[in-house]
């Protein structure tokens, strides 16, 4: 009905299944039988799940929401990958076309100190939401605005803001780095609206606040492997953690002066 | 039956909202950290407003679903947003929005509402770029637009196809600057399940904690919903998988009234459905119909492969049929259209429930670069899932459940029947009529939560005697109880089938009977049917796994779809009841005899405000005229 070559597959799953943040995890083996190869990953992990509750056992907990890589809810590394190995890919956008008949699955959740496990493939990414709350933001109450286009921003800065602001808070950075490090998240941010001319009043105490409290929460720092742009679904560019360390040292230094 | 009353404000239409400003009460700036306020949601309605209300001073506790806030289901909107800013000289004006929304509603909005709405919706878009949004610019460093459906002009606002994304980032933001300040306090993964009425107002909520499954009781002085549509009560729509109803049903059940419960927008270019498996639809945006071009083969069953296709066995139909609004006509309308060439047997694609939409022209005229600028994200988002590019193939759509007008009834001040409750963005019934235009839910949401609500709950609290309630109050323990006791309902059921399953059953009765195309016997039909599964929901669910101490997706999901199946036999009933066609709204017996909506005024010129009678028993009508002052009521005509 859909791609024209669609054909079925079989595969076989190995899940981490962790009942709740203290508890001991473990990998389970599941088959995956007659999956489409038109439907998406999280379809198929679907199919295994209505299985599962079938036959009265505890279905395979995994955060899934727009199903179009976009809210940055789906969190899995799939065969080693935070989201698989398919580049610019999100979970859910993956779909079965990319897998072999007979191939074996090893999927387990997004692992970072900063990132605890709440159930099987769930993990608990607040920790990047506090990193927000510490700076990531332009502080302009409602009503205070000044007309749309009373200040050009060229298009190039635009674009390149977009792109910084393109990130959807997936995580799946933190969870490639060997580090655990949220540079590339945190670079994202301090890039999106440090370009903009609205984000310059803020822009020293944003990103030493922003660095600051990325420490304090655990996550580690950045040995510069790149692994976090490679595993990012949205191609956000490794280039903002160095233009980021370049605008920590400014700022840094305006501080201590 | 009663009248609703929509407590307009009086003088004419262009300065109601001026003059009601001016005469609400306000909060004076010490008082207002008195004031406890309860936000649900925090899509872009409620992200807005938990910001905007904390930075007035108020204590504001907000709380979703997600893990995170920023994945609120306003994420996913694509195209844009609208405003009246006239940017592009065209013409554009906040009339002609006002306009252009209450005949593309045909013409079952509120126009006061609409009014304000487009008044505001200047505003919405100084705010954004204040707080950083990069929407796209011209070269010479302004913002750009594009056009969307039921309009003439170029109003639309966008960021590539991600406007929605990059819009909540700015809302999430600045409610994050909130909690930082500790003005707004944040629970997330919580899901509503109970409101609580104390003494007939609104005053708190009970909630679960979805990752451990305890559940907390949170007293307010007022609670505002933000908790959007219900299209999912199709199984199968464009919303977020999590998107659910719960909170306004169970409001529902506690008095507050729902306002039109038919109209529905099914959206005309999604991906088709591909298999069994699908656990839901992907949209892509209207604003491919800028470029795109709508055409099925002319002659039946024609399997060539479409670029064989020469252009003079192609029907372009939407050209064909509304030359002025051409591949732009609105999206009731459009799908409406989609459906009638798929009946006809000119369906394409493998399943023939498709049409294409084409890019060839658009390639050629402008150049692949130029098409990707504008694009890109979608034409890769449409190869991942269907395998095939569209730069080089036309992409297959086919309408889909996109977006829910009706909602819990509210009046001008967005506070429903129930004092004390007050109900934003998708989740209310307002401004939108039977049929919402493109890029205009954003504009609502922000309206909502940034402009309307902090000034109106101000007068409510200023003018509203309310007496300090505890979560120790009966009212709180009794909504605590009912909640426990269906916790434990479902979990004892141990039945054969799942949660799922009967969703999807319901999902097909709706789509086949409740969908795009209605008349009296299938209405009934579905009348008949969803009782029924909804006693094999009661007696034969199976949630595995434990109540409480971890994630239990199954009990979630199990409480969703009981209140999916109340809420789909209750749009089957209004939709039984209006019979007239009107937007979104198309019954069959109610058409021109060029297939077009056919409304009655005489006898519907209403909202419907249905209300909750109990446990298996109908709801009661009742109704709140609509008057036209300012746009005449007219056939609604894109030809
Ligand atoms: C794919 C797609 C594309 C779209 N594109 C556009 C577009 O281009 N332009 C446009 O104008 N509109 C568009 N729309 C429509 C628009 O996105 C929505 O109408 C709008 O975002 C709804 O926002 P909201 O704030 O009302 O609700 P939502 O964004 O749906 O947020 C709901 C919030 O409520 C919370 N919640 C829900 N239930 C509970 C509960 N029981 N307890 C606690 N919390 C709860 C959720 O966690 C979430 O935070 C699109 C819609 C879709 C589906
Ligand atoms: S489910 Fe939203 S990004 Fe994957």
């Amino acid at each position: 009905m859909g791609g024209t070559s669609q054909r079925n597959i079989n595969l076989k799953l190995k899940v981490w299944r962790q009942k709740g943040a203290n508890q001991q995890g473990h990998f389970e083996e599941y088959d995956a039988k007659g999956i489409s190869t038109d439907a998406s990953f999280l379809e198929m992990l679907d199919v295994v799940n209505q299985r599962l509750i079938k036959e009265g056992r505890d279905p395979i907990s995994f955060d899934h929401d727009c199903r179009e890589g976009i809210c940055g809810s789906c969190s899995m590394v799939i065969n080693g990958n935070p989201h698989g190995s398919e580049r610019s890919t999100a979970t859910c956008q993956l779909h079965m076309r990319k897998f072999n008949d007979g191939e074996t699955v090893v999927i387990e959740p997004f692992r970072a100190k900063a990132f605890p496990v709440i159930k099987d493939l769930s993990v608990d990414r607040s920790a990047l939401d506090q990193i927000i709350a510490s700076g990531g933001y332009i502080s302009v109450n409602t009503g205070n605005a000044p007309d749309a286009n009373g200040l050009p921003v060229a298009k190039v800065d635009a674009d390149q803001a977009f792109n910084a602001a393109t990130c959807i808070g997936c995580g799946a950075c933190v969870a490639a780095c060997v580090n655990g490090s949220a540079m590339l998240f945190v670079g994202a941010k301090v890039a999106h609206l440090g370009l903009l001319p609205q984000g310059q009043p803020e822009r020293n105490e944003r990103v030493l606040a922003m660095m600051d409290k990325m420490q304090e929460l655990g996550f580690g720092n950045c040995s510069n492997t790149g692994a976090c742009a490679v595993s990012c679904p949205k191609d956000i560019s490794f280039e903002n953690i160095a233009r980021m360390n370049r605008e920590y040292a400014k700022a840094s230094i305006k501080k201590r002066s | 039956m009663a009248i609703l009353d929509g407590k307009v404000p009086p003088g004419p239409v262009a300065e109601k909202w001026t003059n009601h400003k001016f005469n609400m009460k306000l909060v004076n700036p010490a008082n207002k950290r008195k004031f406890t306020l309860i936000v649900v949601g925090t899509g872009l309605a409620g992200a807005s407003a938990s910001a905007t209300l904390a930075e007035l001073g108020y204590n504001v506790k907000t709380f979703c679903i997600h893990e995170s806030p920023r994945r609120a289901h306003s994420i996913a909107a694509q195209g844009g947003i609208n405003a009246a800013k006239n940017y592009q000289n065209d013409g554009d004006s906040v009339h002609r929005l006002f306009y252009d929304t209450v005949k593309g509603g045909d013409f079952r909005a509120r126009e006061s509402n609409v009014h304000r709405l487009a008044e505001i919706s200047p505003n919405i878009i100084d705010q954004c770029v204040a707080q950083g949004v990069p929407f796209a610019r011209e070269y010479g460093g302004t913002l750009t637009n594009r056009s969307f459906g039921g309009a003439q002009v170029s109003r639309t606002f966008y960021a590539r196809g991600q406007t929605g994304q990059q819009l909540l980032i700015g809302a999430y933001q600045a409610m994050m600057r909130q909690v930082h300040a500790g003005a707004v306090q944040l629970y997330t993964r919580r899901e509503m399940l109970e409101l609580v009425v104390v003494d007939g107002a609104a005053r708190g909520i009970v909630v679960r904690n979805l990752s451990t499954g305890e559940v907390e009781s949170h007293a307010a002085d007022a609670v505002i919903l933000a908790t959007g549509g219900y299209g999912n009560v199709f199984y199968l729509s464009t919303n977020a998988k999590q998107s659910n109803a719960t909170a306004v049903w169970r409001a529902h059940k506690k008095g507050a009234y729902f306002g039109n419960p038919c109209f529905t927008q099914i959206h005309p270019t999604c991906i088709p459905v591909s298999g069994d498996y699908q656990s839901k639809l992907t949209l892509m945006s209207e604003s491919l119909r800028n470029d795109g071009r709508v055409w099925v083969p002319k002659n039946k069953d024609d399997k060539r492969s479409p670029e064989q296709i020469p252009d003079a066995e192609r029907d372009y139909y939407l050209e064909r049929v509304y030359p002025s609004f051409g591949n732009l006509a609105p999206r009731d309308v459009s799908s409406r259209q989609a459906k009638f060439r798929v009946d006809e047997g000119r369906g394409v694609g493998p399943s023939g429930q498709a049409v294409y939409l084409d890019f060839r022209d658009a390639i050629k005229r402008l150049g692949e670069s130029v098409v990707s600028e504008r694009y890109g994200n979608l034409f890769e988002m449409y190869e991942k899932i269907t395998g095939e590019n569209p730069y080089q193939l036309p992409m297959r759509i086919y309408p889909a459940v996109h977006y829910t007008m009706g909602g819990l009834w509210v009046d001008y001040n967005l506070m429903s029947n129930l004092p004390g409750l007050h109900v934003l963005g998708e989740a209310n019934f307002s401004d939108h009529g039977a049929n919402r235009l493109g890029a205009s839910a954003l504009m609502q949401g922000l309206a909502d939560g940034y402009f309307v609500i902090p000034y109106t709950i101000g007068h409510y609290l200023a003018s509203t005697a309310l007496p300090k309630v505890t979560t120790d109050h009966d009212a709180f323990k009794a909504a605590r109880a009912d909640v426990d006791a269906r916790t434990q309902r479902f979990m004892a059921i141990k039945g054969s089938r799942t949660v799922d399953d009967i969703h999807r059953e319901l999902g097909q009765i709706m789509w086949e009977y409740v969908g795009m195309s209605r008349q009296e016997t299938g209405l009934k039909t579905a009348l008949e049917k969803i009782p029924k599964l909804r006693e094999e929901f009661w007696q034969n669910i199976r949630v595995s796994g434990d109540a409480t101490g971890t994630i239990n997706e199954e009990l979630e999901k199990a409480g969703r779809v009981a209140d999916f199946l109340d809420l789909g036999e209750l749009m089957a009933r209004d939709a039984l009841h209006r019979n007239e066609s009107c937007g979104g709204h198309f019954r069959e017996e109610y058409q021109t005899p060029d297939n077009e909506a056919q409304r009655d005024d005489e006898k519907f010129c209403y909202v419907a405000g249905w209300e909750w009678k109990g446990e298996g028993k109908p709801q009661e009508l009742h109704k709140e005229p609509l008057t036209f002052e300012n746009v005449k009521l007219a056939t609604r005509s894109y030809k």
